[in-house]
């Protein structure tokens, strides 16, 4: 019984996490590069339609995102079945996801914005999307751990 | 450029002596009811004459002269009149209030045209949204911009239009009001992203693409003007949609909880 409880709250651990992570991402992004640091342009001349609205959709999105994994992860605690461990992997591996599609679609393809401009970009792109895929594996690793210890307390040497 | 200016002086009194009216009314209605029902939360008050107050800064006083001579201005009295104001509106129930003072009889022809099919068909996610979103995308990609500004009629028919469907698309995401028609949260989560994204799109296209008779710098702070106070205000949206979700999931999950246990007992 307490088992089957278990890994139906696991799909419901790692969507929050995901979508936080990717919300977390996204906010960072605006805050940090957009707003701190000025590096991001808020348009840029070469910018297609199509990264135009890729660029609308993913920003309402992760607004979104960041909102609903909030309430889940209310929702998962409240029923006491957080699993931290697998929550932080999915949220590393949301924002893993989206900063690699921001850095190779939307940067690159789409031609949205450049990381920094003035400045020789190909390294900014390259260490932008190493970590992307750092966080990826870091995010998989952690979710696809089978057991957190604390279920193989409650299931003795099993 | 300054006919606006000319001759309003009646027109600013009678929105003034409007804006006393529905404040005073709105009192008057809770203090009346209060007595006969469950007493009506303050904090609806404190929504409805901040939300008054907003949709009239929209339209009359210092922003609104400002914007016949700036676009950003112009952008800062949509903001109030199609997104702050309606989604304070909509917080305070108006519409609920309004059933519950008049008699039995007129909440009866009230509750039907509520229930009518035009009340259905306007409120629904979808529909609401595209007026809401289309009309703007209308108002800023095509000449009416700018034809507004020389017609007074064409003036007042949009700033109808834009309270009008950011009231209604404020109404069909969350549910304070009396509201017959419900929707899915999916259906509403998926259009309310759809609906931001075609608002920063378009605040972004007004940055790189200004309306007729717009300068450069003027459009790129109206947009952006657009782009930001759209996300604050939105963002406030889908915190109150998503309350009111995982509220309603609790309930039921509690209840499961509770007809459980009660069957295994038995």
């Amino acid at each position: 019984m307490e088992k089957r409880k278990n890994s139906n709250d696991e799909p419901f651990n790692i969507w929050s996490g995901v979508l936080f992570g990717l919300g977390l991402v996204a906010f960072i992004d605006e805050v940090v590069f957009h707003q701190l640091l000025h590096w991001h342009h808020f348009y840029d001349k070469s910018t297609t339609s199509i990264g135009l609205i890729s660029d609308g959709i993913f920003h309402a999105f992760s607004w979104f995102a960041t909102v609903v994994g909030l309430f889940m992860l209310a929702d998962i605690r409240r029923r006491k079945v957080w699993n931290v461990k697998r929550w932080v992997g999915a949220a590393i591996l949301g924002a893993g996801v989206f900063q690699l599609y921001d850095g190779i679609i939307q940067h690159k393809l789409m031609r949205l914005h450049q990381i920094r401009y003035d400045v020789d970009v190909i390294y900014y792109d390259i260490v932008w999307n190493v970590i992307a895929a750092c966080m990826i594996i870091i995010g998989i690793v952690l979710v696809m751990q089978k057991k957190s210890p604390n279920h193989k307390k409650n299931e003795g040497e099993a | 450029m300054h006919h606006h200016n000319h001759g309003n002086g009646f027109l600013d009194i009678l929105l003034y002596i409007l804006l006393i009216v529905l404040i005073v009314g709105y009192l008057v209605l809770v203090y009346g009811t209060n007595k006969k029902y469950k007493e009506w939360p303050m904090i609806r008050c404190v929504f409805w004459i901040i939300g008054i107050a907003a949709v009239f800064l929209g339209i009359a006083g210092p922003i609104a002269e400002r914007a016949h001579a700036s676009f950003q201005a112009h952008m800062m009295t949509h903001l109030l009149l199609g997104m702050l104001g309606p989604l304070l509106l909509v917080l305070s129930a108006p519409m609920s209030l309004l059933l519950r003072s008049v008699p039995v009889t007129w909440g009866r022809i009230l509750s039907k045209v509520l229930k009518s099919f035009y009340v259905r068909w306007i409120t629904h996610p979808i529909i609401a949204s595209i007026l809401n979103a289309g009309g703007l995308w209308i108002l800023y990609t095509t000449d009416l911009y700018h034809s507004m500004q020389s017609s007074n009629l064409l003036h007042v028919f949009v700033h109808v239009h834009v309270f009008l469907a950011g009231y209604v698309f404020t109404l069909s995401m969350i549910y304070i009001e009396v509201t017959p028609h419900r929707t899915s949260f999916q259906l509403r989560a998926i259009v309310l992203i759809l609906a931001m994204a075609a608002h920063s799109i378009l605040s972004k296209w007004i940055y790189a693409n200004p309306p007729l008779g717009v300068e450069a710098t003027d459009a790129q702070l109206g947009g952006m003007l657009m782009y930001y106070g759209g996300d604050a205000i939105d963002l406030v949206i889908v915190i109150l949609l998503c309350a009111q979700y995982f509220k309603g999931k609790k309930r039921a999950v509690e209840g499961r909880v509770y007809t459980v246990a009660k069957t295994s007992e038995g």
